[in-house]
């Protein structure tokens, strides 16, 4: 018998392993709801597949009595809307703070005890402020997910410039290169990949700041109907609703890694550095 | 052209090069060995002009040398030599970008003639066939060729080689040899090459400089710093001279290796 530490599945084996715990939450959701629901058939904690696949048919296809709208579709086109703008805000700032502050010590001797201390404040304990100044309107919630995350990737950008081989910005300036040729040839295009990582790391954090932000003050938005629907108890919209937002990250991610893997061969490769 | 008059470099307590004069005209090709340790990848971190010297004067035609690297002194490093995102031939059209205003992009006929001067030069390394390949697809060989050609593409008056080929295969070194020196003789620019190859340095180039401590103190490894011992014509170099050096070098590295942990910053 070989040690448990150089014991590795086949493929075959890897995949049933890794399919078993979700077949075997699966099944006890089912055995559970199914328990419950013969006991009580009101019951509203555990509902049966069919009862959400009711509850999301109509939320999805049937047009709201109070606004006309497609429920579902109207909460998932906001609550995008809001995390792209913010997403993007986010990584626009985050990349060039992270580069100017990666690449310039002068701009960094200035700006990093600042981004070292904002990076520090929980952003939601900004969340009034932001509610005072913006109003409650869609600003508040947008600048909620850019501020909670520019941070995180202007430092993990300013590190991701400070990696770049010393060598190589030599190399420029013997060819004759001036600050802003390194700047535009030599580590902005190197650091494109490492932008996207990063987003894909602070994604979590954004849809973290969404649905706190609709939770609080919304009209629209899957944070909002989540926390609407709790009043009445409505786990046949809760639960489906967090398997979308589950399926969106899930996809996003997915998506941000594939495009960096075209984008971008020399970095997925490894020739990084 | 370059001149140094009693240069000197400590870091701190520690003295890594000393009394260090001499004069090298154009078209020299000099190679630079001894033991590690020994400061040569200093000095040439000093003609570059990312270290400069805490004592002394190092002179190109009559001015100190700029404390900053600038194009009329090329480099090739041992690695990271190339820029990874760029294709071989981007890499080095990038460096005719780097020699005109701008922010670094050439349109129009500048990218043209650009494209047409960076395809001869490709063609004299040999990398025709690879002018599409990032680096990470690249050999050793073919990456150190592609940072020579780089290097060699604005046309700068000295070429910096530090330790260029220390991580070849034996074989692929010697293909290396054979380009540097016919680009040096095609070209007539002034070149210094670090080498831990001792052999190397004794038939590549012109000139040979040997870099060792005179002085070592075992109580104080830092106390004296090395000094060019031996600067030789290549080609008259007896035998026994090279025995002598050989041994010296080694003496040295043993020193230094004993005293290491804090020799070197």
């Amino acid at each position: 018998m070989k040690r448990l530490i150089n014991l590795a599945p086949s493929p075959a084996a890897r995949l049933m392993l890794g399919l078993l715990p979700f077949l075997l939450l699966l099944l006890l959701y089912l055995v559970a709801s199914d328990a419950r629901l013969t006991e009580n058939p009101g019951d509203k904690l555990l509902p049966a597949f069919s009862q959400m696949g009711d509850a999301m048919e109509r939320l999805a296809t049937e047009p709201s009595k109070r606004s006309g709208e497609l429920v579902f579709w109207q909460d998932t086109a906001s609550s995008l809307q809001r995390l792209g703008l913010g997403v993007l805000i986010a990584a626009v700032l985050g990349l060039l703070v992270g580069m100017f502050t990666g690449a310039l010590p002068m701009v960094s001797a200035s700006m990093s005890p600042l981004l070292t201390v904002i990076s520090l404040v929980p952003p939601l304990a900004l969340l009034p402020i932001l509610f005072i100044v913006f109003g409650l309107g869609e600003v508040s919630k947008v600048a909620l997910i850019a501020i909670g995350i520019t941070p995180f990737i202007a430092r993990d950008l300013q590190q991701r410039t400070r990696e770049i081989p010393a060598e190589q910005l030599v190399k420029a300036q013997t060819l004759g290169a001036s600050t802003t040729q390194i700047l535009v040839r030599v580590v902005l295009p190197q650091l494109f990949p490492r932008l996207i990582d990063s987003v894909r790391l602070s994604l979590g954090a954004g849809w973290l700041f969404l649905i706190a932000a609709e939770a609080i003050a919304a009209t629209d938005g899957l944070g909002y109907r989540i926390f609407l629907v709790r009043r009445y108890l409505s786990m046949d919209v809760i639960l489906p609703y967090v398997a979308w937002i589950t399926l969106l990250a899930f996809l996003f991610d997915w998506v941000l890694r594939q495009s960096n893997r075209r984008l971008f061969p020399w970095y997925a490769q490894g020739g990084a550095s | 052209m370059i001149e140094a008059h009693n240069v000197s470099k400590a870091y701190g307590d520690t003295q890594v090069l000393e009394r260090i004069s001499m004069n090298v005209g154009d078209g020299e090709f000099i190679t630079m060995v001894g033991a590690s340790g020994c400061g040569k990848s200093t000095f040439l971190k000093m003609l570059l002009g990312t270290e400069s010297p805490t004592g002394g004067e190092l002179v190109l035609d009559g001015k100190p040398i700029p404390d900053e690297p600038g194009p009329d002194r090329g480099i090739v490093f041992q690695q990271y030599s190339v820029f990874p995102h760029l294709s071989v031939l981007e890499n080095v059209m990038v460096a005719c970008a780097f020699s005109r205003p701008g922010i670094g992009w050439l349109i129009g006929n500048a990218r043209l003639s650009a494209k047409r001067q960076s395809m001869e030069l490709l063609e004299r390394v040999g990398l025709t066939a690879a002018i599409n390949r990032y680096p990470h697809e690249l050999s050793g060989g073919m990456k150190q060729r592609l940072a020579i050609a780089q290097a060699l593409i604005n046309q700068p008056r000295i070429l910096l080689l530090d330790e260029p080929f220390g991580a070849l295969d034996p074989g692929i070194r010697a293909d290396m040899h054979e380009l540097v020196l016919q680009l040096w003789r095609e070209t007539g620019l002034t070149v210094f090459m670090v080498t831990h190859d001792l052999k190397e340095g004794f038939y590549l180039g012109t000139r040979l400089w040997v870099f060792d401590k005179l002085r070592n103190d075992p109580q104080a490894p830092g106390a004296f710093g090395a000094t060019i011992t031996y600067d030789l014509k290549v080609g008259e170099v007896d035998p026994e001279t090279y025995d002598t050096i050989s041994s010296r070098v080694h003496e040295t590295a043993r020193a230094v290796e004993e005293t290491l942990p804090e020799v070197m910053p």
